[in-house]
């Protein structure tokens, strides 16, 4: 029975409400128990003891919203390379979108990628189905056997189905599985051509813009449907301050809404576009200071309650190119927990390291209803090490990833994981 | 005065007033090269640029090859469908051919905004932006100042209206950061879709009242109008615009006497400008076409390092016309 003890850390489980100094004991790779006296530790023949003194222990830590680019893309990312990539970020878990080549939009597609997950991936990879057929929002997609074969949640990411009624007959179907679905929010007539927000900038440059209504009359056309079907709707990937106050008015209903943020949306405004580089380019873009504040007023009073990295690799000849013709997208997986450690706890002091722990443990896990992200007894042992006061310089060149598409090269950061576990088992360390 | 160190001419947003009034001050000198019998000079011999539109234009291109040859320069021209580029190579790499050529400057038309400032990023050679998407259109701004200038003899405290479709227009964004580095007032008009208030902030008054303003303007510069399939959200037709905001003959009444009217061309006439307007002693609009090849001469001087803003002692090789412009190998 191989035993591990994780000793003297301070343990943040938010599902259990525990947060304080403890020892975690760990066997045949589920959590035995946790120990906030210390003096029971004895000597076991084969134990592994690991010193967590002065680290934060938390459950493993999820990403709902990664592209691992498999099949299909894998000169941009394969399932090794990104959970590699996860595993360096600190996360143990990944749900994968399916805007693969082909798309997850049948059975045989999903189980081709839960197959490779396991046994090329070196962490926990759960995969969603596309709500309609190729993605292109006109037809559903065999979400009963998709179901079937495994997936957790369905979306159409990086596309918004635009017309109503199949989204409508979509989350009604989805209901009979219990499948939430998770939306990209995009109404494409007011997008248009947009390759950046709509404001000063936008207009300065001469790029064609976006106006943050673009993403808004989404949301509230989500709440309006989640609240007719009686299902769960996840906006992915939040980016403007309307989207907040939208969520928050349909909470007070009572609608089954939630919403997620990625970290350039806090770190990064539309400003950063001037010099025409490409690694500023995502969808949704980067928006103004007060989207920026709204954002992290949102998650502050948990009106959002998940965090993403939606990781998007793309090779760099592929980004090289003319900003309007670049893709979109952002690497995220191993700057993420970094940069949100940075700017919320340390530099905003907008939440404390619980709060963020529950952004990336327990609540992604309720949502798409995974028997991870907590350290109850008997729980799987997916645990992630977190020194939150260590100081690192993003390398993009020692990235896991295959993609270098960041714009984050060279920031300077406070706190990150040291050490992923994934059932017990060291899946990496920082060397 | 300071001098020229840039490689590049990106944009006017990035120019301090002396750099402008720097190119100003010696497309003069070029200027006065034009009006003599022999029209060339050796500034730029041994020197090769490439024309690159990879965006038709016949004006823009003709008006700086023309200013190449003045300067002697070997001059290639190089469109979208003559290059590779549809062949599917990138930007990057057939810039890259183009600088193993040894291209010395690169004039650069491109429909997406902030490509000369890509090419500029990742090649030696000097990249000159033609217009590049609805960013900007240096050249133009210049001639435009440079136009005013001369007839007006100053630009510090004039009122320059610039009308029509500022939201797609390059020239506009050039003209409004050149107006107001050299110290003019710029009033933009034209309908609220295509003029939305963010150009406020860059220091421009909007308005959508143009028979209020026009009496307290020194200058009108008119934008071509467009009414093609993605303008159609925009505003209803040509005849609403120019019932609303055309220079008809009623509203050129109510100019100053010494207003110039300009345009950057090619005109519609009736639609933006009535016609009798645009041929009026007021319009400046061919004199527009004239100082465009003295300004990109002198910023084809400039960048390609041949000298400074100095022209007391620097262009020997202004003032002399070449020895034998027939053996020249054009």
């Amino acid at each position: 029975m191989k035993k591990v003890l994780i000793t003297n850390g301070h343990i943040i489980d938010p599902a259990n409400g525990i947060n304080r100094v403890g020892d975690l004991y760990i066997s045949d790779g589920k959590i035995e128990k946790i120990d906030f006296e210390g003096s029971a530790r004895k000597h076991i023949d084969g134990l592994e003891i690991i010193d967590a003194t002065g680290l934060i222990v938390a459950p493993g830590l999820i990403d709902i919203h990664v592209h691992l680019r498999e099949p299909g893309q894998s000169a941009k990312e394969t399932i090794a390379t990104g959970t590699n990539a996860a595993a360096a970020g600190g996360f143990t878990t990944v749900v994968c979108m399916p805007n693969t080549s082909p798309a997850a939009d049948s059975p045989s597609v999903v189980a081709l990628i839960r197959e490779k997950a396991a046994t090329e991936s070196c962490i926990n990879v759960y995969t969603t189905g596309a709500i309609t057929k190729n993605i292109a929002g006109e037809e559903l997609a065999p979400i009963g056997s998709m179901h079937k074969a495994g997936i957790v949640a369905l979306t159409d990411d990086g596309h918004c189905v635009q017309n109503h009624e199949l989204m409508r007959r979509a989350l009604e179907y989805a209901r009979m599985f219990g499948l939430p679905v998770m939306d990209h929010c995009q109404d494409y007539n007011l997008v248009g051509k947009g390759v950046m927000h709509e404001g000063y900038w936008s207009t300065v440059l001469g790029l064609p813009g976006w106006p943050s209504a673009g993403e808004e009359i989404i949301v509230q056309r989500n709440a309006l449907l989640a609240e007719l079907c009686d299902t769960h709707i996840h906006c992915q990937h939040l980016s403007a301050a309307g989207s907040v106050r939208l969520l928050r008015a349909a909470h007070t209903r009572g609608i089954k809404i939630s919403g997620e943020i990625c970290p350039h949306h806090i770190a990064l405004t539309d400003e950063s576009i001037q010099g025409f580089d490409t690694n500023f380019k995502m969808n949704p873009p980067l928006r103004a200071q007060n989207d920026v504040d709204a954002l992290i007023e949102g998650i502050v009073d948990r009106t959002v309650t998940i965090l993403a990295s939606d990781h998007a690799p793309h090779c760099n000849y592929e980004k090289e190119v003319e900003f309007d013709m670049a893709p979109f997208g952002i690497v995220g997986l191993e700057t993420e927990l970094g940069l949100f450690i940075d700017i919320l706890v340390h530099k905003k002091k907008a939440i404390d390291m619980a709060h963020l722990i529950e952004l990336y443990t327990v609540n992604p896990a309720q949502l798409l209803k995974l028997d991870r992200g907590t350290l109850s007894p008997n729980a799987v042992a997916d645990v992630t090490l977190i020194d939150p006061d260590l100081e690192w310089a993003v390398d993009k060149n020692t990235f896991a990833s295959r993609s270098r598409n960041t714009p984050f090269h060279g920031w300077q950061l406070k706190g990150r994981a040291v050490r992923t576990m994934v059932a017990g088992k060291t899946v990496w360390a920082l060397s | 005065m300071s001098n020229w160190t840039r490689k590049d001419l990106l944009g006017i947003q990035e120019l301090t007033a002396g750099e402008i009034t720097g190119i100003l001050d010696t497309a003069a000198a070029f200027k006065q090269v034009g009006a003599r019998d022999i029209k060339k000079v050796p500034a730029l011999r041994g020197k090769t640029l490439v024309n690159f539109f990879v965006e038709p234009s016949t004006r823009t291109r003709t008006s700086f090859e023309l200013a190449a040859f003045r300067l002697s320069a070997d001059v290639i021209n190089i469109s979208a469908t003559t290059s590779s580029l549809t062949k599917g190579e990138t930007l990057k790499d057939t810039a890259k051919n183009l600088e193993a050529l040894h291209a010395d400057i690169i004039v650069l038309r491109h429909s997406s905004a902030g490509a000369p400032k890509f090419l500029a990023d990742r090649i030696q050679s000097s990249v000159i932006n033609a217009g590049d998407g609805a960013h900007e259109h240096p050249t133009q701004a210049l001639l435009d100042t440079f136009t005013v200038r001369e007839k007006l003899g100053r630009i510090q405290g004039i009122h320059v209206a610039i009308i029509g479709d500022i939201l797609f227009s390059r020239v506009a964004r050039s003209n409004i950061w050149a107006l107001l580095k050299l110290g003019a007032r710029v009033t933009l008009i034209g309908p609220s879709t295509l003029v939305p208030r963010e150009f406020e902030r860059m220091g421009c008054a909007v308005t959508h009242d143009i028979d209020s303003v026009l009496p307290t303007v020194d200058v009108v510069n008119l934008l071509r109008i467009q009414h093609e399939r993605q303008r159609k959200e925009y505003f209803p037709g040509t005849s609403e615009y120019t019932s609303l905001f055309g220079l008809t003959k009623q509203r050129a009444a109510t100019l100053k006497p010494g207003a110039l009217i300009m345009h950057p061309g090619p005109i519609n006439r009736g639609v933006e400008i009535d016609s009798e307007i645009a041929d009026s002693a007021q319009s400046v609009i061919l004199d527009q076409v004239t100082n465009g090849l003295a300004v990109r001469m002198a910023v084809l001087y400039l960048c390609a390092g041949a000298g400074s803003f100095d022209t007391q002692t620097a262009p020997a090789s202004i003032s002399q016309p070449t020895g034998n412009p027939q053996a020249e190998n054009r």
